[in-house]
């Protein structure tokens, strides 16, 4: 096991790609907030309507 | 394989199969419920056009355009089926992304990979963030029952989400008592300040189907974020492997 996070930690990213890592992740993080975002919680009709029973099933304010 | 690129496959994944899988569990639970609320609501719009006065039904027609009544549904039936399916899938790929965002960080800096067992812990983590937070102020609403206008329930909705993901983030991670009585009150805080709520709410709705609701979206939910949370970990840890970075 310490061998294996040793061989792991020789691979560990050097500051700046921890950063990227870092950019990456929030990067994702932000796409799926916004996919959330848009099937929980537009108001354009023609989404509400497609996703109407499953803004009803996952409790997001609805209607 | 790039780090953005191992979250995006995960996540793109485990959503789907999580996805398909409670559109199932769904059509059990939560679907029937909407279904037998929908024809209390249907029944409540007839009647309300029924004994209004023709100028009324004008002036309703109209304002009922004016926000899109008019707009394109999917059919019952297996269409409305498909959409959902659809919807369950991309919530479940976002909020995949989500995990995987907070994945990536904490095993980029501990240098071991998350396994299927924290998975699910930040999987329950997401349930009593985005479910049951913001649930006990906006319990989960069968349609056809009236409820507060939508922005100022989203709103609240939101700040719940926001303050308990603090709180808890507090409490795990800081580790001191300071910030884990900081992260109780910043829980409680929204709660203190009070969910938008009608003052006189009239339905048609059977108040055990609303309570059936609840707990049917409750448990549904439960499975999505635990099936999320340990899916998306180890399919994570699979396209994140050393040997492919």
């Amino acid at each position: 096991m310490s061998q294996s996070q040793s061989a792991q930690a020789q691979h560990l990213p050097v500051a700046t790609r921890q950063v990227g890592r870092l950019a990456q992740s929030l990067m994702a993080m932000t796409l799926g907030l916004f996919i959330v975002g848009v099937v929980g919680f537009s108001h354009i009709d023609v989404i509400h309507n497609a996703a109407h029973d499953v803004r009803h099933s996952n409790a997001f304010p609805c209607h | 394989m790039s780090t953005f690129r191992s979250i995006v496959f995960a996540s793109v994944i485990a959503g789907f199969i999580v996805g398909l899988i409670v559109t199932a569990v769904q059509q059990f639970g939560t679907v029937p419920l909407i279904l037998r609320a929908e024809v209390y609501e249907k029944a409540a719009e007839h009647k309300h056009e029924a004994s209004a006065p023709p100028q009324a039904i004008l002036v309703h027609d109209h304002a009922d355009n004016a926000h899109g009544a008019e707009a394109w549904e999917p059919k019952d039936g297996w269409e409305r089926n498909l959409y959902t399916a659809g919807a369950n899938i991309l919530t479940g790929i976002g909020f995949a992304l989500l995990l995987c965002g907070f994945f990536s960080v904490r095993s980029g800096a501990t240098g071991e990979a998350i396994s299927w067992h924290e998975g699910l812990m930040w999987g329950l983590a997401g349930f009593a963030v985005f479910t049951l937070a913001p649930g006990l102020g906006l319990p989960p609403e069968l349609p056809g029952v009236p409820a507060a206008p939508l922005l100022s329930r989203q709103i609240w909705w939101t700040t719940a989400v926001l303050a308990t993901s603090a709180g808890l983030g507090l409490i795990v991670f800081r580790r001191s008592a300071p910030a884990a009585i900081a992260g109780v009150v910043l829980i409680m805080l929204p709660h203190l300040i009070g969910a938008p709520e009608l003052e006189h709410v009239e339905t048609n709705v059977p108040s055990s189907l609303s309570h059936q609701f609840v707990v049917a979206v409750t448990l549904t939910s439960l499975v999505f974020w635990s099936l999320l949370g340990s899916l998306t970990s180890a399919s994570f840890a699979y396209f994140d492997r050393p040997a492919s970075a």
